[in-house]
């Protein structure tokens, strides 16, 4: 079961390899407004983390996340049994 | 005026298209001559971009079915399936349309589009599971939308990644649509339909196949790729639409379940809508027709869709994967790809312009859809005036 701060470092993790070199993405930060993701760069994020935690996303909860700390905790009422 | 606030964006897209001459989207063509051939802007131009894939629009025996189903039965229905719109001649297309596909049950939609989203938003329902590739159709996404079912987006054409999400579905694989295209509209390429197949019947789950643009195109037959790869009677649903190989409008599904019935009486998209009208029914069932019968329209397809495939790679183009009847040229910049759509149009080449993110990569594409009426000399003017772009010595654009 990967709890919200382990979900919230893959997230940052991951979030690393999309940024500027040099940007950090903190918690309450916008991943499109403040981080400047595209749809598609949005689209890979996803697939990569999926990938890590073993799980598939509902599409259907991904217009619901805007920030970083709102991705981690859709990542972790997702990932119940998966381990990060 | 906060509710409209939403279209600035919209509006700015359009003003800054709009300082390259006219609008790339919406052109209107001021006289249609062929099937291969209209006015745009004064000037006879070739219809590169059509989807018209067999070239049936003006096919003299389906106009003629029309103009006596006119005579005979009126303009339209003003009713839907459910209530007054079911005439003797839709009932007699659906069993055409399941006599063509080798299947039990078919059922008629007033578009592709409301087929598609109709069966998808209806065939999933809130405790079931929707796994859908990731470069689907617009009508595919909206009927998840509708649905209720939980959405799961697969890799495109990667039946590696979709094994991997029925995997982590366990006991619910057994209760989800998995949903797939026949030939994808942008790229123009294929699934690996026989993994797919193969995967989907492992764990239990069903497959909805969409032929929308492979209907006419694949098969000895014509009926889509399933029938060219020999799995029909391991795909339970098939969709598909009147508006590209049929020349006209509308849309079906097709299956052995019986269930496909039911279907008419919980889709909304076939319950609260107006049928075809009987003109559009009666084109539609003599071009089913044609393409049982005239598989010589298939190979002059495919000639001329391998024809411009060669020529625009021998140009030096970035084409899509594989040759098919959809080919579509990547430019990376959107300043270029516009620059060239409208040096195309002014060539008298109409070709579609696609800008992210309607394309499946960060490139924009000038896609271009082969007929059977394309004649020989059509394409080569196609090809030829491509290159002309390239002589300006730009760089073009790469898959991305």
């Amino acid at each position: 079961m990967a709890t919200y701060a382990e979900c919230l470092t893959i997230v940052r993790e991951v979030l690393g390899e999309y940024l500027e070199p040099g940007q950090t993405a903190g918690e309450n930060d916008a991943l499109v407004a403040d981080l400047g993701l595209s749809s598609l760069q949005m689209l890979e994020l996803v697939v990569e983390i999926e990938d890590q935690l073993d799980i598939s996303l509902p599409l259907n909860q991904l217009p619901d996340v805007r920030t970083v700390h709102e991705f981690a905790q859709m990542l972790e009422s997702v990932a119940g049994g998966a381990q990060p | 005026m906060s509710l409209l606030e939403k279209f600035a964006p919209l509006n700015k897209m359009r003003t800054d298209l709009l300082e390259y001459g006219s609008l790339p989207f919406g052109v209107v063509t001021e006289r249609i001559i062929s099937p291969t051939i209209g006015i745009v802007h004064g000037r006879e131009t070739i219809l590169a971009g059509s989807n018209n894939y067999l070239g049936l629009t003006f096919e003299p025996s389906c106009i003629e079915a029309a103009k006596a189903a006119l005579d005979a039965e009126g303009t339209g229905t003003t009713g839907s399936r459910m209530a007054n719109g079911t005439y003797s001649t839709h009932h007699a297309l659906e069993q055409e349309l399941a006599a063509f596909f080798d299947r039990q049950h078919a059922l008629v939609f007033t578009t592709g589009f409301l087929a598609t989203m109709g069966m998808v938003s209806t065939l999933a329902g809130r405790d079931d599971v929707l796994l859908i590739d990731a470069d689907s159709h617009a009508s595919i996404y909206d009927g998840c939308r509708l649905g209720g079912a939980e959405i799961i987006r697969f890799r495109h054409n990667d039946p590696a990644d979709l094994e991997k999400r029925l995997r982590r579905l366990g006991e619910r694989s057994a209760n989800t649509l998995v949903v797939a295209e026949g030939l994808y509209s942008m790229l123009g390429d294929q699934p690996p339909l026989e993994a797919i197949v193969d995967i989907k019947d492992r764990y239990g789950a069903c497959l909805l196949l969409d032929e929308a643009h492979s209907m006419g195109v694949f098969g000895a037959h014509g009926r889509g790729l399933a029938e060219a790869l020999d799995l029909e009677d391991r795909v339970e649903f098939v969709v598909g639409t009147f508006s590209k190989s049929l020349g006209s409008v509308g849309g079906f599904c097709v299956s052995n379940l019986p269930e496909l019935d039911l279907i008419r009486m919980a889709a909304r998209s076939y319950i609260f809508t107006a049928s075809p009208a009987p003109s559009v029914v009666a084109s539609t069932r003599e071009a089913l027709k044609l393409i049982a019968t005239r598989p010589e329209l298939r190979e002059r397809l495919w000639r001329n869709a391998n024809q411009l495939y060669s020529g625009l790679q021998e140009s030096g183009f970035q084409v899509g994967p594989q040759p098919s009847p959809v080919v579509a040229v990547f430019v990376d910049q959107a300043e270029l790809a516009i620059e060239w759509w409208h040096q195309l149009l002014d060539n008298g080449i109409y070709v579609n312009l696609v800008i992210p993110p309607a394309t499946p990569s960060t490139s924009c594409l000038l896609r271009c859809s082969m007929s059977a009426a394309h004649t020989t000399e059509q394409v080569n003017k196609i090809v030829s005036s491509f290159a002309d772009l390239r002589s300006e010595n730009r760089v073009a654009g790469s898959a991305v």
